[in-house]
């Protein structure tokens, strides 16, 4: 179908997204965006040693509140983390989800960042858990999305509160 | 081949082919300026002539107070910045308006304000009404105009104009109403509903894109936002789009001879969407008033699921439809008219407009809901949201 906003690649993944689902017992979930900007994503991952001994991420799977793009870029981002090592998982960046989907409009863009900011989370909290030391780069991002949350946490409220004589 | 239904009747229609014959000669052969002295001029403004007194005689007022314009914006404009600027001599400089106003109406107040215009944005209830009470304590010795959308774009809710006219005449102010959404469906007389200024456009009822009217009474005192060669009673310089108000007035005089009868059609078409959805989507709520609402206008918000992406899925099973999901819109913003409504951003997100018209058929309106079962349900799984609850 013809479609000038979104590329093809991008309506395929939207139509057909790959590995959505959770995963129960996962090692790490991440979740990033919110309900007020209307896009909540939550990326599970599962990571096993491989016969080198190194963490690779074996399983993958999201569960997402968005967009056409918001849903693109989810699948995205669990076919390129599927397989990876730890390491270089936390390589993936919004460009390369971007490259996938051969270009997101500009309002769009966020989306993918969304999808990076997820997963570092989903890495963050499996390191966390498996008392593993954690990247400055990480640590950084982590604090900021949690910063970002409690904003919007109150801003909700504010929403809450604004609307209650309704 | 994927079947298409329109669905977004809201935001344009087709013109009515019966319209679309009348205009043609006005291309090619009547092209003439209605401000020319020769025939081929006076033809032309003829017609435009006709066609006012066709649309004036529709809303009971007289032929001369029809001004044409290109579009609703502009005679939304027009109302408010014209009478703003109009009446400063009066020292009168305060405009009220409701949080649930179209874009070109909520921008041209934003901008009188940063004119030095005082403006009060009316809040609503969570059917999207206005509380006559409020707008009386808004009023102010201070207040010139009142602007206030007959039916709502998004939500359908229909306001009591004929109340909100007579408040407004009873404080000595002007009343103008956005009748964008609501001519055709909803009978008008400016009179009787107290009404001073009145906007209707005519690609909303099976007319032309590019032709709009604002209905001024006489005794408002307004000035014009386009200055040129006079036309329009000096209201609205341009050469006449002779074409598009033939057009307009034809498409008025369908609604003449048939509007009645297809609104009650419509109404029919509507409830049976309403019910349906309702009925066999859990998790879905119905935004606006249940009742006083447009003939035409569906808003439902599917929980669970964004409505941008519900959009792009109904469109490719070939429906058209339209959200209030901020994704959608160019400030990543839910609607401020479901906002000033007191959904919760997740009921925003969700909200699609269904809006039916002259070529919608009760198969349709099957084929929808089939759909949309399908499609909702497709979308839920990959939700965070919702679990089946």
């Amino acid at each position: 179908m013809a479609n000038n906003f979104y590329s093809p690649e991008t309506l395929k993944h939207f139509r057909n997204p790959h590995n959505y689902g959770d995963i129960k017992n996962a090692d790490g979930v991440g979740e990033a965006g919110n309900i007020i900007c209307g896009d909540v994503m939550s990326l599970y991952i599962k990571v096993k040693k491989d016969r080198h001994g190194k963490e690779v991420i074996e399983a993958v799977k999201f569960k997402t509140y968005g967009c056409a793009a918001a849903i693109a870029t989810s699948s995205v981002i669990t076919d390129l983390v599927k397989g990876k090592t730890i390491d270089e998982a936390l390589t993936i960046s919004k460009g390369n989800i971007v490259d996938v989907l051969k270009g997101l409009p500009p309002i769009k863009i966020h989306c993918s960042i969304l999808a990076i900011d997820a997963l570092g989370e989903a890495i963050y909290q499996y390191l966390l858990k498996h008392k593993q030391p954690i990247p400055k780069d990480l640590e950084t991002k982590h604090l900021r999305i949690e910063k970002s949350k409690l904003n919007f946490q109150e801003r909700y409220n504010k929403w809450q509160e604004a609307t209650k004589k309704h | 081949m994927v079947k298409q239904i329109y669905l977004d009747y809201a935001a344009t229609t087709p013109v009515d082919p019966r319209v679309l014959k009348l205009m043609m000669p006005f291309f090619t052969k009547k092209f003439g300026n209605t401000m020319s002295l020769h025939r081929l001029g006076q033809e032309a403004n003829n017609s435009v002539e006709d066609a006012r007194k066709i649309i004036a005689d529709f809303i009971g007022a007289s032929p001369e107070e029809i001004v044409f314009t290109s579009s609703a914006s502009e005679s939304n404009n027009l109302a408010l910045k014209g009478t703003a600027f109009a009446n400063k001599i009066r020292k009168k400089n305060h405009i009220i308006v409701t949080k649930i106003e179209h874009d070109c109406v909520m921008e041209s107040a934003h901008w009188l304000q940063q004119q030095g215009f005082k403006v009060t944005y009316l809040t609503v209830d969570k059917f999207g009404l206005v509380d006559p009470e409020e707008l009386k304590k808004a009023i102010n010795s201070n207040t010139l105009l009142v602007s206030i959308i007959h039916g709502n774009n998004e939500i359908g809710s229909v306001q009591d104009i004929k109340k909100i006219g007579k408040i407004c005449h009873d404080h000595n102010v002007y009343f103008h109403t956005d009748a964008s959404q609501s001519i055709g469906k909803i009978p008008i007389n400016v009179k009787e509903m107290n009404i001073d200024m009145l906007t209707a456009s005519s690609h909303k009822i099976y007319g032309p894109k590019g032709v709009a009217c604002l209905y001024v009474n006489k005794r408002v005192l307004i000035e014009p936002i386009i200055h040129g060669g006079g036309h329009e009673k000096g209201l609205r310089s341009s050469t006449t789009n002779a074409a598009g108000i033939v057009g307009f007035g034809a498409a008025v005089d369908i609604f003449n001879k048939e509007g009645k009868k297809e609104t009650l059609r419509l109404k029919g078409l509507r409830d049976s969407l309403i019910k349906k959805i309702l009925k066999n989507i859990k998790g879905t709520r119905l935004n606006g008033h249940p009742v006083s609402r447009l003939a035409n206008n569906v808003n439902i918000s599917f929980i669970g699921v964004e409505g941008e992406s519900l959009t792009m899925e109904l469109d490719f099973n070939g429906i058209a439809v339209s959200t209030g999901s901020a994704c959608s819109s160019k400030t990543l913003e839910p609607s401020h008219v479901l906002t000033a409504c007191g959904l919760k951003p997740e009921e925003a997100h969700g909200s699609i407009r269904f809006s039916i018209g002259r070529w919608t058929k009760e198969e349709d309106i099957d084929y929808t809901v089939k759909t949309l079962i399908k499609v909702v349900n497709k979308l839920r799984q990959f939700s965070p949201f919702y679990h089946g609850k």
